[in-house]
């Protein structure tokens, strides 16, 4: 028997906050700049604003998007996850293996992409929740490498070209003018709000990102939540390889190089805090669209590549900054 | 303006909102030289705010602020140092690491004359020992490591740090709810010693025995007013917590007896670390168990091991006779065991989430639905009733947790325990920071939960307040039960000797 302590039904006299404008400013910031950035650019370049470079972003969008949403999971928990660039190199080099080199079938191959992805993610949480590893940065910094290197000699560096369709599909396909890989991006985001606002494992991962050891003495099995953390970030790994694939219609042992700074780029330019605790499936969308069409719309303005990146960096702190002043204001009232 | 005479500190029509919520609605407040100026109000009227305001740590919206007759501006907290206004939070800020002189002068550190500028040791040494000793403490002190000292003594090197500024006014926000008795004890000595050479104190503190002791002139806020100021020894306790909550309070300890029942709790050789010997004790049903002792006795190890917070040794734990294993702080919920942890901030709020998602996270299984996903009308829905019933403020379940008073946090974390609906309640200095009110709320509470069949046990350093509470006392001392009295036969000077150890 538990005992109950009895408590009066709630008479509606909840007071509400009047949200203010200014409220309404900070917590849609990314999305602002986001608009900002595209009616900018629309100004700049008659080119940007049209049909066909439109979904052309959406599909450039979408590897970066699906690692970032991979991505935003750990960042929420306050850790990190730098090896998802490997991972998806090792993920479709194996898949490459299975379905051309044995010539397994296609559908085995997929899989066999998502579960590697997978069991580099597993290994990630494991290193950190049972070897007790201080910090994800450095377990996945060992993983990045050892994933990568994996990669490279399994194949002997070499490419493996020639996928059959139903791999190429997500990559490659269109519904009307619509790629499909933008509709999995949509149906992966949706699904991950879904599971971060509306499920008890969602909600843990808040929780640790939180306050850990809170979360641990309210009961809250920290590292089982950590290993579907990471275990998830190598599956969406997997996923972004698999479009990939079907974009360039090969996979390459150097596949994903560094794409793990673009994911955590979209993250925090998203709203979320490198601190844990704060961010949202739809920040890091947005985050994922910003630098985007920062990138397409430097390409349409013959801005060459090295000055993206310059800019890209400029972005990424501007947006912390604008997050900062904020919080800042909050404590000045 | 004409400001009072021998003001050190006037503060006039101080204003200041966070957003929709007006917090401060014009306060005035004045501080003399060599008084001890306390502060008192409910929780969430604004104390810590104000004291923020003068440290530079906020900016007001309106009003004045004079020192020492002339108006000044306050814009961050090295200004209002400079002035020597030093504040001494709840919260530490000493560095464990280094020694208690380095500490004194971290950030403001003696060079040597000469190029180098090496670090005068020597002077900064001999200042600490100045300092030290203006305290009332061994000059031996300034040498040691910091980490190395107890609580009380770490807060006493802060103290130290404002004096080694040349301090006038020394602000202290709930100075003494971390403190043991004797560290108490300490405390008021020191405070006596500084008042003595003319430094004015403002102090905030919820327990009334102590502001009648220490204060010279108390400012009673309710609600972001100022109602009064009023000297200590001619008012009455019951007149100032009228003005405080603006209504009489009937009863300190809402002290009901229930019919004694069969045993409900017991625990077996629990080692509790620093000594050999296991611990052991039971509660029976309708008894309020209260665990006290010196802080640093192991009462809050002692629930941690039951709760097996940290991986315990061993030791069995009995509800209704049966032993249940926990092997984990999850094992110990479901198996009916709360612990309400007395680190607010560390341990149990979830600062940047709002309060419903705080309430529920102990117990979302109880708000996940079939489907697998959480019931999010259900959690605010049950948030709200709790809010009611424990009398937060702001009742605004949207807020984030850090964004409430530290005794109103402390109802947030009992509301989160009280929804997992445990059988077996180990609270551990639970009304550490939370006002009078909303104390004998915290106690009816208890009753409410003894009459409902749960066992209540209750860690407090607050010895008033467990001779009012608890039917029965066990007292620990280096991390042994030293006695385990019947209320009857508890006195304050038993239950310190016990403590104490002899
Ligand atoms: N940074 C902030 N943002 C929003 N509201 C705040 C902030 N700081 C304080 N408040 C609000 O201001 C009010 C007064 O808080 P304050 O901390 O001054 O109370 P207090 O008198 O010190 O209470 P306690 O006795 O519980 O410590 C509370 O309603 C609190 O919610
Ligand atoms: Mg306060």
């Amino acid at each position: 028997m538990m005992s109950e302590v009895v408590i009066q039904k709630p008479k509606n006299e909840e007071t509400k906050p009047k949200k203010t404008v200014k409220s309404y400013v900070s917590k849609f910031a990314p999305l602002i700049g986001l608009v900002l950035l595209t009616t900018i650019l629309t100004f700049l370049s008659d080119k940007f604003l049209t049909m066909n470079n439109v979904m052309n972003i959406a599909r450039q969008s979408s590897i970066n998007a699906i690692l970032a949403i991979g991505m935003l999971l750990p960042i929420l928990t306050a850790g990190i996850d730098l090896s998802v660039g490997s991972i998806l190199a090792v993920s479709i080099m194996v898949m490459g293996i299975v379905s051309i080199n044995m010539g397994l079938s296609p559908i085995l191959g997929i899989l066999v992409c998502l579960a590697v992805g997978a069991a580099f993610g597993l290994i990630n949480g494991l290193l950190l929740t049972k070897l007790r590893l201080p910090h994800p940065f450095i377990s996945t910094l060992g993983t990045m490498n050892i994933a990568r290197g994996i990669a490279l000699i399994i194949t002997a560096a070499a490419p493996i070209a020639g996928f059959p369709y139903l791999i190429q599909f997500l990559g490659r396909e269109f519904v009307g003018p619509i790629p499909v890989s933008f509709l999995l991006v949509i149906a992966v985001y949706i699904i991950f709000h879904i599971f971060l606002t509306r499920t008890q494992t969602g909600r843990y991962i808040y929780a640790i990102g939180g306050n850990k050891e809170a979360a641990r003495l309210s009961g809250i099995n920290v590292d089982r939540v950590l290993i579907i953390v990471y275990v998830i970030s190598g599956l969406m790994a997997g996923l972004a390889g698999l479009v990939m694939v079907g974009r360039v219609n090969s996979a390459f042992p150097l596949a994903g190089l560094s794409y793990e700074l673009d994911a955590i780029a979209a993250v925090i330019i998203g709203g979320a805090s490198f601190m844990g605790g704060v961010g949202t499936v739809w920040g890091t969308l947005i985050g994922a669209m910003i630098i985007a069409v920062l990138r397409n719309g430097l390409n349409l303005l013959n801005v060459p590549a090295d000055f993206q990146m310059a800019v890209i960096g400029f972005v990424i702190i501007a947006a912390v900054y604008v997050d900062v002043l904020r919080q800042r204001k909050g404590k000045k009232g | 303006m004409v400001t009072h005479a021998g003001s050190l500190l006037e503060m006039k029509g101080i204003k200041k909102s966070f957003g929709q919520n007006h917090v401060l609605k014009g306060i005035d407040l004045d501080v003399k030289a060599g008084e001890v100026h306390v502060l008192l109000g409910e929780n969430g009227a604004g104390k810590s705010t104000l004291i923020k305001i003068l440290t530079g740590a906020y900016e007001k919206d309106a009003g004045e602020i004079y020192w020492e007759g002339q108006k000044i501006q306050l814009n961050t907290p090295v200004e209002a140092m400079s002035l020597g206004i030093a504040t001494i939070y709840q919260e530490l800020n000493v560095i464990p690491e280094l020694k208690v002189y380095e500490n004194i002068f971290l950030g403001r550190e003696l060079k040597r004359r000469g190029k180098l500028s090496l670090l005068n040791q020597k002077e900064m040494r001999k200042e600490a020992e100045r300092c030290l000793m203006m305290l009332g403490q061994s000059p031996a002190l300034a040498d040691k490591q910091l980490g190395e000292l107890g609580i009380g003594q770490q807060q006493l090197v802060e103290i130290a740090k404002a004096l080694a500024l040349d301090a006038k006014l020394i602000i202290m926000d709930e100075p003494t709810s971390s403190l043991s008795g004797t560290e108490v004890e300490q405390l008021y000595s020191c405070v006596e010693q500084l008042t003595e050479k003319g430094i004015a104190i403002v102090f905030i503190s919820h327990r009334l025995e102590e502001i009648r002791r220490m204060g010279d002139r108390i400012t009673i806020l309710r609600d972001g007013f100022k109602i009064d100021t009023l000297p200590v020894q001619t008012t009455e306790t019951d007149y100032w917590i009228e003005l405080m909550v603006g209504r009489t309070l009937d009863e300190k300890y809402p002290k009901q007896s229930f019919t004694l029942g069969e045993e409900g709790f017991r625990v077996e050789n629990i080692e509790v670390s620093g000594t050999k010997e296991p611990v052991g004790f039971s509660v029976r049903y309708g008894e309020i168990v209260g665990i006290s002792g010196l802080v640093g006795a192991g009462r809050t190890e002692l629930a941690r091991a039951i709760f097996s917070a940290d991986v315990r040794g061993g030791g069995k734990v009995f509800i209704d006779g049966k032993e249940i294993r926990i092997k984990s702080p999850r094992d110990a919920i479901d198996s009916g065991i709360a612990f309400i942890t007395e680190d607010r901030k560390s341990e149990g709020l979830l600062l940047d989430q709002p309060l419903d998602f705080n309430i529920a996270m102990a117990n979302m299984r109880k708000f996940t639905k079939k489907s697998r996903l959480v019931d999010l009308k259900g959690i605010r829905e049950e948030a709200i009733n709790y809010i009611k019933e424990l009398k937060v403020r702001p009742n605004n379940i949207d807020l984030h947790a850090r964004h409430l008073s530290g005794g109103n946090q402390q109802k947030v974390v009992i509301a989160k325990w009280l929804c997992t609906q445990a059988k077996v309640y180990i609270f551990d200095e639970p009304t550490r920071g939370i006002d009078v009110g909303a104390k004998v709320e915290v106690y009816r509470l208890m009753n409410q939960l003894i009459e409902s069949g749960a066992i209540v046990l209750m860690i407090s350093s607050d010895l008033p307040e467990i001779l009012g509470m608890c039917d029965r006392v066990l007292v620990m001392s280096e991390g042994k039960i030293t006695a385990d009295l019947e209320i009857e036969e508890a006195t304050q000077e038993r239950i310190m000797k016990a403590a104490t150890g002899g």
